[in-house]
């Protein structure tokens, strides 16, 4: 036997000419101009927020009051909202956890739905409707968040109470499902259960499209060793798909955390900390800045400057470690 | 199936390749049989809400499940424990799916059956001037609305284009030192809440300017829709055989001709869908332009002229309200933003399509 010794690939060299260098030069301007872009605004964001950083200290995320002195920032504001001191105190450690309490609830409801449908849609459907269930998946997914807060309130705050009163009912001994008053249309509960039918269909498109992807022949050598179909899956396709469809939740997670308009609709803001799911108190950082935003003065606009950079930095984080995974996973076309 | 061919030893596959078989799936009676026993396990479950505590449509659900899977745990209860295990979770999962489509259907049926009645031929070029959001239904339209969105969404679109386009040929073709940087820009700014941006363009555009104008909120909805468009661009321009590209390099083309004429004119149709996605993306978003663009009553045409209105906005403020026909208004709004987002998918959809079968 004589081994083959493959070649080491010669090195090449690339000498660009004059119009292949203009040509190369006005995409990478173009490239970076949204680089750039991006660069200066959130310079401005971190050089606006700065003053209400320095006076709350870290504060700011764990204080449970906001208040403001002042007026509309294009009116002009009064002479007390210009003074440095004028009694103004801001933080939004309510509203961060309330997030988080939000999220967390839209996803405990969201992450089996969605590995459930996935697996639905890919192993158990009947043929005729894996098409039509496949468009429908990816349309609900541009269904814009508005009309997901609107039928919130209208459709689903009637089922979402009687489960509320429901779970009072029969666990109401348990802490989180204890309430002050039996008042459960708009409570975090609710929310977070319109938040999961928001976020379920793009984990679910990131599962099936995961699970889709499936080697064949694995699921095939289950069923050749006498394995059903739940065999198959939990042997091959959720292995085989668990880092996917982490990202896929995380991707779910940060349109969770996110999410404006439908908690807006959905919840009552109150500046307090406040784990009890069922009762009518909560928030979340992105509606308040919804909120505050109409009558708020310079330095409170500063605040919400503030409030938008924490919750941009912990949805980049989120989707850092999602987009990640997904580059990790996917294979190189 | 080239490779049964080669078993067969035949020349022509087409005519000796039997169509595949499928001996478990269930024949016609079958599923006629299961057909006949869902039917009745509903009715059942309708009986069972009129007698047990479970009421409406969830508690029919509970009903319906409960007696599905007590038949399953009995029609298996003579065969082993895999068997069973792989019935019921075939229930699970079924139900997890299904529970999984409801809210959508839901949304989609509401949305139709809540909205159609505000609908009329003035609604398109009506405003709200002069009419109250509590005034009947035949007065009055979100024409203004509508044209705001267009306004604001061809500003983003304007811009984002170009933008996202140069984004993907950057990191297909010309893969320059910062490859890594601008893939890692353009996902993390696919994740910035909404609001976030608004924020955004809030700070820079609206206060530099000093009002709020239809530009701020094209900016804001840019930022939105960058991330979308340069993405899809990518996916897209990735598709290009690399042989398309040695065989313009081979006929003695540079990089710049070969991407513009080789390129780029394989994918038009993809890049349209990116644009298209893009608008599908934001076309809807509220929260962003809450802080940039605000709402009025009637057309305005200028986009640096002062507040615009757009059918989010337009809806949120009529949802606010919260009379009886304000809240039609705003369902009709939604059902209006439905059929454009839907409108705006299926379009990309069939180009995209189109362009595979190629």
């Amino acid at each position: 036997m004589t081994t083959v010794e493959t070649p080491t690939p010669r090195k090449m060299t690339v000498i660009y000419s004059r119009a292949d260098k203009v040509f190369r030069g006005i995409v990478t301007a173009g490239a970076l101009t949204s680089l750039v872009a991006l660069g200066i605004i959130a310079g401005f964001l971190i050089l606006r927020s700065s003053g209400t950083f320095r006076e709350f200290g870290f504060n700011f995320l764990t204080g449970t009051e906001w208040f403001s002195a002042g007026e509309d920032p294009l009116g002009g504001a009064t002479a007390a909202a210009d003074e440095a001191n004028d009694g103004s105190i801001f933080s939004i450690g309510p509203m961060i956890v309330g997030s988080v309490v939000v999220a967390s609830i839209a996803l405990l409801f969201a992450v089996p739905l969605s590995i459930g449908g996935a697996l639905y849609i890919e192993f158990f459907a009947p043929r005729f409707i894996y098409r039509p269930l496949v468009i429908l998946l990816d349309l609900a997914a541009a269904i814009p968040s508005l009309i997901f807060g609107l039928w919130g309130v209208e459709i689903f705050t009637s089922f979402g109470v009687r489960w509320a009163t429901f779970l009072n009912d029969r666990l109401g001994f348990i802490p989180i499902f204890s309430v002050e008053f039996e008042n459960f249309g708009r409570s975090p509960f609710v929310a977070g259960c319109v938040l999961a039918a928001l976020v379920v269909p793009i984990t679910t498109s990131v599962a099936r499209e995961v699970y889709s992807r499936t080697p064949r022949d694995l699921i095939d050598t289950c069923y050749a060793l006498g394995g059903t179909k739940l065999g198959a899956i939990r042997s091959v396709v959720l292995p085989y798909g668990k880092s996917g469809v982490f990202a896929g939740i995380m991707l779910g997670l940060g349109r969770a955390l996110g999410e404006t308009v439908a908690i807006y609709l959905m919840l009552n803001l109150v500046f307090k900390y406040s784990f009890n799911i069922l009762d009518s108190t909560g928030g979340n950082v992105a509606s308040m800045i919804a909120l505050k935003f109409g009558e708020a003065s310079d330095k409170e606009i500063s605040a919400l400057m503030a409030s938008g950079l924490v919750l941009f930095v912990i949805t980049l984080i989120v989707n850092t470690i999602a987009s990640s995974i997904i580059q990790r996973t996917t294979p190189r076309a | 199936m080239s490779n049964v061919a080669a078993l067969t030893g035949s020349t022509n596959p087409e005519s000796t390749v039997p169509t595949p078989q499928r001996p478990w799936a269930g024949r016609r009676s079958e599923r006629l049989i299961t057909f006949a026993r869902l039917v009745v396990f509903g009715v059942l479950a309708i009986g069972l809400t009129v007698v047990t505590p479970l009421a409406d449509v969830d508690g029919w659900a509970v009903a319906f499940l409960i007696l599905n899977f007590a038949w399953v745990i009995g029609i298996t209860s003579r065969l082993g424990t895999k068997e069973r295990r792989n019935a019921i979770a075939r229930v699970v999962v079924t139900a997890l799916g299904v529970v999984a489509f409801v809210p959508w259907l839901s949304i989609f049926a509401t949305v139709l059956w809540r909205g159609y009645r505000g609908l009329y031929p003035g609604y398109f070029v009506g405003d709200m001037r002069v009419t109250t959001p509590d005034d009947e239904l035949n007065l009055g339209g979100a024409g203004h609305a509508v044209v705001g969105t267009l306004i604001m969404v061809a500003i983003a679109t304007l811009i984002t284009l170009p933008l996202g386009i140069l984004c993907g040929i950057y990191l297909t073709e010309v893969r320059g030192r910062l490859t890594f940087l601008v893939r890692l820009f353009v996902q993390s700014m696919a994740g910035v809440p909404s609001v976030v941006a608004g924020l955004f363009i809030f700070t820079t555009v609206v206060r530099s300017m000093e009002k709020y104008s239809g530009l701020a909120g094209g900016l804001a909805l840019a930022v939105l829709m960058l991330p979308t468009v340069s993405r899809t661009a990518e996916e897209v321009l990735k598709l290009v055989p690399d042989d398309l590209r040695s065989a313009g390099y081979a006929l003695g083309a540079r990089q710049w001709r070969t991407a513009i004429m080789v390129v780029l004119p394989t994918v038009r149709a993809g890049l349209i869908t990116a644009g298209i996605l893009g608008v599908a993306r934001v076309v809807g978003e509220t929260a962003p332009l809450l802080l940039t663009s605000l709402n009025t009553n009637g057309f305005v045409w200028n986009p640096v002229g002062g507040t615009l209105a757009s059918l989010p906005t337009y809806i949120f403020a009529m949802f606010n309200y919260g009379t009886e026909y304000s809240v039609a208004r705003a369902w009709t709004g939604s059902l209006v933003l439905l059929s454009i987002v839907s409108a705006l998918f299926f379009l990309a959809r069939r180009l995209g399509q189109r362009k595979n079968q190629k």
